[in-house]
């Protein structure tokens, strides 16, 4: 996991570096000041005359206390480029993160883009970036600081009294297993309760999605008390888990306290043994500070530690999009050439997984000339929207081959392919921006006079033209502000306007009325005679004067025919065709 | 939650003070705390009280540990260090003393906490639960999940961390000062210049991250909505070949992303270094103009002596200062979060002044009685102002008298609605989105309530039934079906509690739902998550309309509850519709003109008026709009 998101940080190496070059310079000073301070106290302050005397001295007092300024402004400076540094890394490494992820989304075939929810997606290029992008600041500054702390403050600890310092020695290991004790029962608590919050989450989403019929069943008490017991899992499992941690801090500072009076009791019978040699005021008053640095760095690093246990999950979450692998490739020496809009299915399998099991089509075969319509008809869940989906190779064929212009779909380059074969999908989108820019996604060159043929075309042009902006009116995010119909309509347009070879209409007049609808059916037919229409459809007026209609049957081709000889022969059509009629007089 | 923490330094350029509607809010949370937790709060300000004294004791050991015991025994022939340990040994149960208090802070704290944070939780739902449709109408669900984890999240660390931390930073400082100044006054005046001083440079940088912290929320904003509004419409990014465009506009608001960003973290990270060194300077200064003064003998001079001490005390007094800078810009964040959380438990509730109730009854000689058990027949108790009650059957005829309506004011979305509906009529409404169909059965069941005009449910005005026993008298089924996290026979049986397992199959069977439940893989015990994701669209409506032929209502109001079903699926949830409607008083709203037909009335609504009704054969003969929709002339929506 750390070697794949290591991988985004290139650029930002040298500040990753540099940052804790930096930091480790401030630590080295954070050291020295104390130290120097206490040179400052006893050689200044503290200073005797031969007679024993506390006289101060003024020259040394100057002396260290310039010393000691250079030092505050060098370790401002450190300090200052460590943060520099550090901020440029963290948000430039969070930078590439996004980027490589969202780059290889934007690779993603749609097998991959299923695999993950939309949702899900968006979590992990914001959310989880985020949490990553902190980790990784606290990574490089904390955690090169304070076990560098830790480690320059006990060697200053030796280096004043070898014997004082190894206090710490027995100290630290103590500390380590309290700690380390406190983590080992907590984490599995921590884990439960974000468990747990989940599911009060779910409950509150579900009753704000549900709200009418929480209210129209008069279900307030029920889903009150549902609340309740969730809220109460959580109350006594959060008690549990901080009543742990409320250990945390009071055996620290059991830690810090003991250590100074052992410090001060074998510190004091240093000095005194020695005459003052071995040790002084000043430095037993270093000791203290060295003790104090001593531990709260350690404390630092365990609160790094869980921050980073923490964030893991982000990391891992990242790390899928990253991994993913597109599976779908152009060949080598591609055809970047599409003939005409002929297509072939010979004996086509299917299934989302790629296995042989769970087919969602099953051997599929049927031929379709250049500049043909078709028509598909068939419930829901019968595979319409998969089978027009491996044509502009969406997806791969399980079994069998699939033929456009002649050409088996896996050996076109894959843009050319799905420049020649335009989709209207059944779940549509219009993006944020005028409608001249939605439909130049179509094609980027494209003047205002071919907009307004293709829009013409699709029956877009009526509606569009009743706007006070026309055609630079501002689509809303989603569309929203469009109705159903309309949307379906600047869709189809969109399509249009790439001048495809196939046009594929996945169930994209369900909401224009039927003379619309019609009237979209004869601007095609007359204006782009050579493009093959294929058109998916829940009304059998859309379809019925296709030159074929397939009907599709839990994945298998039921019947191909004309319209009339479907009402002939197929029962399924004939079935649809009177369940149809009962509403619709024609 | 040891969530990580949630800092949004966009605040700590806003100036460190309360407006009044924080000190209000401020006011009522402390409410909050003092009613319930009175005395434990107290215990713990003296706990922190303690945990203060001893920590200052602990600086001060240090300075007298040296000067007092450890000088007076160099040099001895023979040291007695007898009076050093008993020293050491006082000093020991003090510290003890302030352990034990901390440990007794957390601990009560956690308590304090927790039990706070259950009872915000649980008045805001139950709050929640009684509010009026309209509040969830306007409100994104979003904005509301956000009341429970984010809002909630940071008043509990408030409340766990802030305040104590703020009343531990006080105590200190406060006895610092008095330490100080009793020390020497003068250098104490100094550390107060010199704090000023520290509090305005970080002041001056902390105002200018702030401001890179709204420009960076400002970029965050920018580049979520675009990651989410590409992610969602990745399948037609593809299908348009149109990824490089897509790249190259991310990478725009990626790059001023990276740019406010690292500006925003910049001046958060420098920050430390900077008060850091500016105590170090004042320390080094007040030892060196403190210990010059002394030794040239000013009079106004400490000992040198007082001089160490008077050191440490600076710096124990310096730090909690920095802090409380840093607690009072999260805890004005928490008070955000806090004003929220009671903006929602001050929303109004759902008024009900009704006082018709619906009761059990039991019929003899032609009238009807309340019983307490359950007899099948209904009835409304209509208690009157001269003390008599009259019993009326529930029959389900509900009847329309010019009814006005807007969702704002000023916006009437309904126009002299009149209609009625006879019992176990089929009553359609067909039009445009829009048009105010929904509009009618909000009315019908009181989600809304009417501005003119009246509306009749079995002869009594609605206002005045109570609104949950009219709700349990309509049943409802809508077109994106909801159902909860647990089993198929708990989504049935939330229609009617306390059926019982032959009636939940019973219903289902009605339904034409008991077949595909039978072959789930655990039948009527089998899970249903994420709002029925494993079960198709048809299914979950079929369940959804179990759950209203549990209920057994009298009326029943489908508002497009077959739209999102293609038409061979329809006919089998048709079939489930059909049993479900006999004998009911039926409110249908539909898109497919098939599915009302049989109806025996059709009302076409068009901008909140009715402006055609009849039967479909009449509305057919009449060759108006119901016409032109039926010959697929016109188009909805």
């Amino acid at each position: 996991m750390i070697k794949t998101l290591s991988k985004s940080i290139r650029e930002y190496k040298w500040a990753s570096i540099l940052s804790p070059i930096f930091i480790s310079l401030e630590v080295l000073m954070e050291v020295i000041i104390p130290f120097v301070l206490a040179m400052l106290i006893d050689e200044g302050i503290n200073f005797k005359n031969s007679a024993g005397e506390t006289v101060g001295n003024t020259e040394n007092l100057i002396k260290y206390g310039l010393f000691l300024v250079g030092c505050c402004l060098l370790s401002l400076l450190f300090g200052f480029l460590a943060g520099d540094f550090a901020a440029k890394a963290s948000t430039g490494f969070a930078h590439n993160l996004r980027k490589d992820m969202f780059y290889s989304i934007q690779n993603y075939s749609f097998k991959n883009i299923d695999k993950f929810s939309t949702s899900s997606l968006i979590t992990r290029l914001t959310t989880d970036v985020t949490n990553i992008q902190n980790s990784y600041q606290m990574l490089i500054r904390i955690a090169i600081r304070s076990p560098l702390m830790i480690i320059f403050s006990l060697t200053m600890a030796f280096y004043i009294s070898p014997k004082l310092g190894s206090v710490f020695l027995y100290a630290l290991p103590l500390m380590v297993a309290v700690l380390l004790l406190i983590m080992r029962f907590t984490f599995p608590l921590f884990e439960k309760m974000f468990k747990i919050y989940d599911k009060l989450n779910r409950v509150v989403q579900e009753n704000l999605r549900g709200i009418r019929v929480v209210k129209s069943f008069v279900r307030e008490d029920t889903e009150t008390q549902k609340f309740h017991t969730v809220s109460k899992d959580i109350y006594n499992i959060s008690l549990k888990a901080e009543r742990l941690i409320a250990f945390a801090a009071p055996l620290m500072q059991f830690t810090v306290y003991s250590l100074m009076l052992i410090v001060s009791w074998i510190g004091a019978k240093l000095i005194v043994d020695s005459n003052g040699t071995a040790l002084d005021a000043g430095e037993l008053t270093s000791m203290f500070t060295y003790t104090m640095q001593i531990l709260m760095n350690f404390m630092m690093l365990s609160m790094v530690f869980v921050m980073l246990i923490m964030s893991r999950a982000s990391g891992k979450r990242i790390v899928e999009v990253l991994r993913e692998v597109p599976d779908l490739h152009n060949r080598e020496n591609p055809v970047y050439e599409i003939k005409d809009g002929s297509i072939e299915f010979e004996n086509v399998s299917f299934s989302y997984s790629g296995e042989s099991e769970n087919l969602c089509l099953e051997d599929i075969s049927f031929k379709i000339n250049p500049g043909e319509t078709v028509g598909i008809i068939g419930s829901t869940g019968s595979s319409k929207t998969t089978l027009v989906s491996l044509i502009p190779r969406l997806y791969d064929v399980t079994k069998g081959r699939i033929t456009v212009g002649g050409v088996d779909v896996k050996d076109y380059d894959l843009e050319a392919l799905r420049d020649a074969v335009s989709m209207v999908l059944q779940k549509n989108v219009l993006f944020s921006g005028t409608i001249k820019e939605n439909l130049r996604w179509g094609n980027e060159n494209a003047t205002d006079d071919e907009i307004i043929h293709a829009c013409r075309l699709a029956c877009a042009d009526e509606f569009i033209s009743t706007f006070p902006e026309g055609y630079d009116t501002y689509i809303e995010e989603g569309g929203t502000n469009v109705s159903g119909g309309q949307k379906q309509r600047l869709c189809i347009a969109r399509a249009l306007l790439k001048s495809p070879k196939i046009l594929i209409l996945d169930d994209s007049t369900s909401a224009v009325d039927t003379a619309t609808d019609s009237n979209i059916q004869k601007a095609m037919a007359g204006y782009i005679p050579e493009t093959t229409k294929i058109i998916i459809a829940q009304r059998i007026s859309s379809v019925e004067h296709a030159d074929k209609i397939i009907v599709l049957d839990d994945g298998k081709i039921s019947a191909i025919g004309t319209h009339e000889q479907l009402l002939e022969s197929s029962e399924i059509y004939s079935e649809v065709y009177t369940s149809q009629q009962k509403g619709g007089l024609k | 939650m040891a969530g990580p923490m949630k800092h949004n330094p966009a605040h700590m350029g806003k100036k460190i003070a309360l407006d009044k509607n924080q000190a209000k809010t401020l006011k009522r949370l402390a409410g909050y705390i003092w009613k319930g937790y009175k005395f434990r709060f107290m215990l713990v300000f003296l706990c922190i009280l303690v945990t203060s004294i001893v920590s200052a004791v602990s600086a001060k050991f240090v300075g007298t540990v040296f000067d007092d015991y450890i000088l007076e025994l160099i040099g001895a022939a023979n040291p007695d260090y007898s009076e050093l340990l008993g020293e050491i040994i006082r000093t020991a149960i003090i510290f003890l003393a302030g352990i034990v208090a901390v440990l007794l802070q957390n601990l009560l704290m956690v308590t304090i906490t927790q039990n706070i944070m259950k009872s915000v939780r649980d008045d805001m739902f139950e709050h929640m639960q009684t509010l009026p449709i309209k509040y969830f109408d306007t409100h994104t669900h979003g904005d509301i999940m956000s009341y429970y984890t984010n809002d909630t999240d940071t008043l509990r660390m408030m409340i766990s961390q802030s305040i104590p931390q703020l009343m531990s930073s006080v105590i200190t400082i406060a006895v610092y000062f008095y330490f100080m100044i009793t020390t020497n006054v003068w250098l104490t005046l100094f550390v107060l210049l010199f704090v000023g001083l520290t509090m305005f440079i970080t002041g001056k940088i902390a105002s200018k991250s702030g401001k890179y912290f709204v420009t960076q929320q400002a970029s965050i904003g920018k580049i979520n909505g675009y990651i989410q509004e590409m992610i969602t419409g990745q399948k037609v990014i593809k299908v348009f070949n149109h990824e490089d465009k897509t790249k190259s506009e991310f990478d725009t608001l990626n790059d001023e992303l990276c740019d406010t960003a690292y500006k925003a973290n910049k001046f958060v990270n420098i920050l430390g270094p900077i008060t850091g060194n500016l105590g170090h300077l004042q320390y080094v200064l007040i030892a060196v103009v403190g210990g010059i003064l002394s030794i040239s003998g000013f009079a106004l001079a400490p000992s040198l002596g007082a001089i160490v001490s008077f050191l440490l005390y600076s710096k124990s007094f310096t730090m909690p200062i920095n802090q409380v800078a840093q607690q009072a810009s999260s805890i004005i964040m928490a008070l955000a979060g806090a004003q929220r959380i009671f903006d929602l438990m001050d929303e109004c509730e759902e008024k009900d002044e009704g006082y018709v109730t619906l009761v059990n009854a039991k019929e003899t000689d032609g009238k009807l009685t309340e019983t307490p058990e359950h007899t099948g027949i209904w009835a409304w108790k209509h208690p009157h102002r001269d003390g008599t009650t009259t019993y009326t059957r529930l029959a389900g005829e509900v009847r329309f008298y010019d009814v006005d309506f807007a969702y704002e004011k000023g916006k009437t979305v309904l126009h002299d609605i009149s209609l009625y509906a006879e019992p176990g009529q089929k009553v359609a409404f067909v039009g445009a989105t829009g048009a105010g169909k929904t509009t009618i059965t909000n009315l019908i069941n009181r989600f809304y309530d009417l501005e003119d005009g009246k509306v009749r449910y079995d002869g009594i005005n609605i206002k005045k039934i109570k609104k949950q026993d009219l709700r349990r008298s309509l049943g409802i089924v809508l077109q994106e079906t909801n159902l909860f996290t647990g089993t198929v026979m708990d989504n049935i049986r939330y229609g009617k509690l306390t059926a019982t397992d032959e009636e939940v199959v019973a219903a289902a069977k009605l339904a034409n739902a008991h077949g595909f439940i039978k072959r789930l893989p655990m039948g009527y015990d089998t899970m249903l998550e994420n709002n029925g994701a494993n079960l198709s669209q048809g299914q979950r409506q079929l369940i959804s309309i179990a759950r209203a032929a549990v209920a057994d209502p009298p009326v029943m109001i489908l508002d497009e509850a077959t739209s999102s079903i293609d038409t061979r699926t329809e006919a089998l949830v048709q079939r489930g519709m059909d049993a479900l409607m006999h004998g009911r008083t039926v409110f249908v709203i539909a898109h497919r003109l098939s599915t009302v037909q049989n109806s025996d009335v059709i009302m076409v609504l068009e901008k909140g008026r009715i402006i055609e009704r009849g039967t479909h054969d009449d509305l057919i003969r009449q060759k108006g709009q119901y016409y032109r929709l039926y010959t697929g002339d016109t188009e909805l929506e």
